[in-house]
């Protein structure tokens, strides 16, 4: 497939809103009051106001308020899961269509954008300095809070670019690059220092914090896919290798004739959306549990099934088949569901002798993600393999706070979580900050000490004079 | 099968349904298609005095995806020769005899121009003549249209000249731009007219253009009053409507009433039937839509009719002017209270923001529980629509404290969710006006108030 037709196959999925569409679609809310769509959001946008905004025209105030709850509203105006937030709590989905909450926030987003309006104003430094690892959602949600309060913020990133999953994990048709990108370039536009190719643990140590940063925020999401231990298990493809490289350089993807995606989450939907869109004559979802413990949303599956994605239930992945160094099939074990194991859902339990054979000249692995490595390298205190943490997202190490699906072992890990984490890990810091500039001053009165001539630090030193841990 | 023919002061037409005089009734050719779908007469745009028009004339009043809820024009009278007008009206009697063909006039206010235009009128074999004393913009400058509405004096003097010149029926319409609608009616009744028609359109100005801080619309820079009709008015022109059913010199004279001002459909042509009017005028809705919606309008209400066991339009007109009432005949101890059918209801919390806001803090939030929550007071670190729908609290009216104000029932947009509830009060029925002869001394100081209330049981929270 030629770049220019894969570009297409995989362009962003909605059209945006016209203005007439947005405005006909902006009436039709009512303007709940303590609106169910707003309880429902993770990050408490104030839905209807934003809304009634974009049917008054004020649309930069609309997009501002998007802002004020949520630093990354054009990407979660795309991929979340609004059916089951926002847009399925919404009082007219009973008995009409819910208004279209998602892409009325895109409509608004991109309308700021598009007249280069300036995400919210930033407050006066205040001399504190904080490190931010990784520039996914999480991280970049928090710095930007940062920012917006004072604080200069670092983020290290260790890859290229940065935006992590929005960048790099989510299907173009529904998060484009260059909307990741730009609202990178938004939140550096409050003062956010960006650091790529920045890995912590490798060229990046705790001790390098301690001794720049006043506090550090983990927001490194989660590692790669884990192994099945099935036999030639090399021989299958990444799944998130196989996102990126679509968004990245979708006409280097290589992509079989007849592709099989082991795992049924988002990714797995993505994957095999992919394949299909790319190219493949066939595309089958393997999964060894049945259709109602699929772990993607609903939409998701409702969407890959009208893509013409088939899906092959209760089958166990038991080896990769090879020929002549070439994929040539899944051989599988036929499941039965047993008791509920550790994850509630029942246990798959493969057959004895049911073997069977999936033909496919490609074979895409989306089960997971690893737990994140970095608990075990700064030995922090985990929960379920997940990075522990406090209300205040505070780990098990003084001064080292951690966001994101690093965090989450309960409940669905989504961008817009991430994107609350991230917020209110910020102003748990910038709490814990003021506290400790508080103590600061008083003791500095104690000990009768001149104040700096321009009453604020510079250089390496903070306000509290002391450092991270 | 209802019948919806009428004798409106000897003109008759197939249905009550007439074209106003406005720009839908400009030509011959207009009228001649107007008659093919249906409609019972037509009021032919005033013609009279030479007059030049500008564009730009109409502006239009919508909200939100609702347009021309009103219109405002600065359309003239009819710019087409007086020969022309004349010629067509003629050919269109001819052509339609069974239809109703009115023409509106409007000359110098001078007895000999008055008596020409009847004469010329009278000419063409017409079926009336309406004096137009409304026209808000342009004519009232010169002297004539609302000019001459909003004296009574000259409205009675202009009624005279006609009526002394005129063999066929005359109606005298009315505007809408004075304090009191009763005064020039009684000034038409007075001088002998035979019909009144009302409203004419009321004076306005639609809006300002916030890109060119010009006005709405914008004339070469310019704009300026115009005049308003359209649905967005009929709550006014029912009233005024209503006022002149409820006059004793009115009502007495038994002259019929041509009612029109924001009619769009056969629910409002009913309205304005059961407050009195026994022809209906209509405009807006036929410039939003064509001549087309006179299908509805008859149909609507003839099965309405039927539905309701009335015979005739006779029968239908002023059948509800009995409930129209000062304040003062108002029963004050009746008691209505809101209810909310929580089945029907989508939690909106439209109802509890307007009462806890603006009315009178009687809705309370219900948790599952059975608790009273404020609002917004649900975890911030909850999400999830399951969450949010299941721990949304209910809407509950506490009944004791409801003055029955109707506010959350005018806002809930559910239909049939909120119901008015009449409940006992407990209380013999009274009137402001018999308090005042009974117990003047209630209704003049606060401290015999307070007692009456006290000793009647009325609490106000």
């Amino acid at each position: 497939m030629e770049r220019n037709d894969a570009g297409k196959a995989l362009a962003e999925q909605l059209p945006p809103l016209t203005p007439h569409e947005a405005t006909v679609e902006a009436d039709r809310c009512l303007y709940c009051y303590d609106a169910p769509c707003t309880h429902a959001c993770p990050t408490h946008i104030d839905i209807p106001r934003f809304i009634k905004k974009i049917a008054t025209g004020n649309l930069s105030g609309s997009a501002r308020t998007i802002l004020s709850s949520n630093l990354l509203g054009a990407t979660c105006a795309r991929v979340c899961p609004v059916q089951e937030l926002c847009e399925g709590a919404c009082v007219l989905g009973a008995e009409h269509k819910p208004i279209s909450i998602g892409r009325l926030q895109r409509y608004a987003m991109d309308y700021l954008w598009r007249h280069n309006g300036n995400l919210p104003a930033t407050a006066a430094p205040t001399g504190f300095s904080i490190a931010v690892i990784g520039a996914g959602p999480a991280g970049l949600s928090c710095a930007g809070e940062l920012a917006k309060r004072g604080h200069a913020v670092t983020i290290f990133e260790k890859r290229a670019l940065p935006g992590g999953l929005s960048t790099y994990g989510i299907i173009a048709l529904r998060e484009p690059m260059e909307v990741a990108l730009e609202e990178t370039r938004r939140i550096e536009g409050l003062g956010v220092r960006i650091e790529t190719g920045v890995e912590f643990g490798k060229n990046l140590s705790l001790a390098a914090l301690q001794k720049d940063f006043d506090a550090a925020v983990l927001g490194v999401g989660l590692g790669g896919t884990p192994r099945l231990g099935i036999d030639g298990e090399e021989s299958a493809v990444d799944g998130l290798a196989y996102i990126e490289a679509s968004k990245t350089d979708a006409s280097s993807l290589k992509v079989g004739r007849s592709v099989i995606v082991i795992g049924a989450g988002n990714t797995a939907i993505d994957c095999a959306t992919i394949a299909k869109r790319l190219g493949a004559a066939r595309v089958t979802v393997v999964y060894r549990r049945s259709e109602r413990e699929m772990t993607c949303y609903r939409h998701e599956y409702d969407f890959a099934r009208s893509e013409g994605i088939e899906f092959r239930f209760l089958a166990q992945p038991a080896r990769i088949l090879r020929a002549n160094g070439l994929v040539t099939g899944l051989e599988c074990l036929r499941v039965q569901l047993g008791a509920p194991d550790a994850s509630g859902r029942p246990a798959p339990a493969p057959v004895a002798g049911s073997e069977f054979v999936l033909e496919a000249d490609q074979i895409v692995k989306a089960v997971g993600q690893e737990k994140p490595a970095v608990a075990a390298l700064l030995g922090l205190e985990t929960r379920k393999g997940f990075i522990a943490v406090d209300s205040d997202f505070k780990t098990s190490l003084d001064g080292v706070y951690a966001i994101g699906d690093c965090i989450r072992s309960t409940g669905a890990a989504s961008t817009v979580m991430a994107v609350e984490d991230g917020k209110l890990a910020a102003e748990a810091i910038h709490e814990q900050l003021a506290q400790r500039a508080q103590r600061s001053a008083l003791g500095a009165r104690a000990a009768s000490r001149q104040p700096r001539p321009d009453g604020a630090p510079t250089g390496r030193s903070s306000p509290a004079g002391g450092r991270l841990a | 099968m209802a019948d919806l023919r009428i004798n409106f002061a000897g003109i008759r037409s197939p249905n009550p349904f007439w074209l106003a005089s406005a720009p839908p009734t400009n030509s011959g050719a207009q009228i001649h298609r107007a008659f093919e779908a249906g409609w019972g007469g037509a009021v032919w745009k005033t013609i009279g005095a030479p007059v030049l028009n500008v564009s730009n004339r109409y502006g239009a009043w919508g909200f939100g995806h609702q347009r021309m809820l009103a219109i405002n024009n600065v359309e003239l009278i009819s710019d087409r020769p007086l020969e022309v007008n004349l010629r067509e009206i003629a050919e269109i009697k001819r052509a339609w005899p069974e239809r109703a063909v009115i023409v509106s006039a409007m000359v110098e206010s001078k007895a000999e121009a008055w008596r020409e235009i009847v004469r010329r009128i009278e000419d063409t074999g017409a079926d009336g003549i309406e004096l137009n004393y409304g026209c808000p913009h342009g004519m009232s400058e010169r002297g004539m249209g609302s000019a001459v509405g909003q004296v009574p004096e000259y409205c009675e003097q202009i009624t005279r000249w006609v009526m002394e010149a005129a063999a066929i029926p005359v109606i005298v319409k009315l505007t809408p731009n004075v304090t009191n609608i009763v005064l020039p009616a009684r000034a038409a009744v007075a001088a002998g007219a035979n019909a009144l028609s009302l409203i004419n359109t009321i004076n306005s100005i639609v809006g300002v253009d916030l890109d060119t801080l010009q006005l709405v619309p914008s004339i070469g820079g310019k704009g300026g009053h115009g005049g308003y009709a359209g649905p967005a008015v009929k709550p006014i022109a029912l009233n005024m409507l209503a006022a002149l059913g409820s006059d004793e010199v009115v009502a007495k004279s038994g002259l019929p009433i041509s009612g029109m001002g924001g009619i769009a459909t056969w629910q409002d042509a009913a309205q304005f039937l059961l407050l009195g009017a026994s022809s209906l005028q209509l405009c807006t809705a036929v410039m939003h839509y064509g001549f087309r919606i006179i299908e509805d309008l008859c149909d609507g209400l003839s099965n309405w009719m039927d539905e309701k066991g009335f015979k005739t339009v006779a029968e239908v007109t002023g059948r509800s002017l009995h409930c129209v009432s000062d304040f003062k005949d108002l029963d004050l101890s009746f008691r209505a209270v809101a209810r909310i059918d929580a089945e029907k209801c989508i939690q909106c919390n439209l109802c509890y923001v307007a009462c806890n806001d603006t009315a009178h803090q009687c809705i309370d939030l219900v948790s599952r529980e059975g608790k009273v929550v404020e609002p917004l007071s649900y975890d911030p670190r909850s999400n999830g629509k399951r969450e949010a729908v299941e721990t949304r609290p209910q809407p509950v009216v506490r009944e004791d404290d409801c003055v029955g104000c109707r506010l959350c029932y005018n806002v809930c947009p559910v239909d049939n969710c909120i119901a008015m509830v009449e409940l006992p009060s407990g209380r013999s029925p009274v009137t402001w006006g018999q308090l005042s002869e009974r117990q003047p001394q209630v209704t003049e100081d606060w401290e015999a108030m307070n007692a009456y209330r006290q000793k009647a049981g009325i609490r106000i929270h």
